[in-house]
């Protein structure tokens, strides 16, 4: 665990469309939360989240940046792309709505699942997104919060 | 049930994860859809899938799911045997469809998540 006061910061790149790299973020976070003996169920938590909005920027965006913050507290995670945007966030977050291409349904995502399932996992979500520019996504997870349940 | 009588009773081929065949399964479940996969909460289960890219590995990985198993004879890429090695992922290929894996599992006594 991480001492009060002292932080870890981490930054990607993503690329859109790079199926074979998606997740790699995702997975060098994981290893990570591990060696700072993070409980099991936040990391989960947190990687599951991670692990679907990269995919979204790979998915969606033409390019993307994720800047993850570690503290004694909380994982912090920012995603901003470079893409078409959402239109409507609110029918975004509907679970099953999706405008997923064929491509990315092959690699078994565009379900309209992962906005629902980054916020049933994170403690805190907030999407902004501008059409024709890019979204930004921002996810906390309490390192605390062992049980998930929403607070 | 162990994972080296799960590979017998299905024909399987187990191409990387040695060390996991006396492993216990309990639980089993099947998807082609990794986001429905991304939601199950319990890590201890076998995953049963006909999604055959890097992505079903990867979403073992975030998931902590130690036992993957392939249907249909779905073709192993290297890069996916690699990630699973890495990640010390049990890979099974079989050549049953996913409905008489599932069928099979279930009936004795392999019980389901949800």
């Amino acid at each position: 665990m991480l001492y009060v006061g002292v932080s870890l910061q981490f930054r990607f790149h993503v690329t859109g469309g790079d199926f074979s790299s998606a997740g790699t973020a995702s997975s060098e976070i994981k290893k990570v939360l591990k060696k700072l003996n993070v409980d099991g169920v936040v990391i989960k938590r947190a990687v599951v989240s991670l692990y679907e909005a990269e995919v979204n920027v790979v998915a969606h965006a033409f390019e993307g940046d994720i800047f993850v913050n570690i503290s004694s507290e909380k994982i912090s995670i920012l995603l901003k792309d470079k893409g078409p945007g959402i239109v409507d966030i609110s029918k975004a977050m509907e679970e099953g709505f999706s405008t997923a291409s064929p491509q990315v349904r092959e690699m078994g995502f565009g379900a309209g699942m992962g906005l629902p399932n980054i916020k049933r996992n994170s403690d805190f979500m907030d999407i902004q997104s501008v059409v024709g520019e890019g979204t930004t996504l921002q996810i906390e997870i309490y390192i605390n919060n062992k049980n998930g349940e929403q607070e | 049930m162990r994972l080296k009588k799960i590979i017998d009773l299905l024909e399987g081929n187990l191409l990387c994860g040695e060390e996991r065949l006396n492993d216990e399964v309990e639980f089993a479940f099947a998807s082609d859809l990794m986001s429905d996969v991304l939601t199950v909460a319990d890590s201890e289960i076998l995953l049963i899938t006909g999604l055959a890219n890097i992505q079903t590995i990867r979403t073992s990985e975030m998931s902590d799911i130690s036992h993957v198993l392939l249907v249909r004879n779905k073709r192993v890429t290297q890069e996916m045997l690699s990630l699973a090695i890495e990640n010390g992922i049990a890979l099974i290929e079989s050549p049953y469809s996913m409905f008489k894996v599932c069928g099979i599992l279930y009936n004795l006594g392999i019980k389901p998540v949800f």
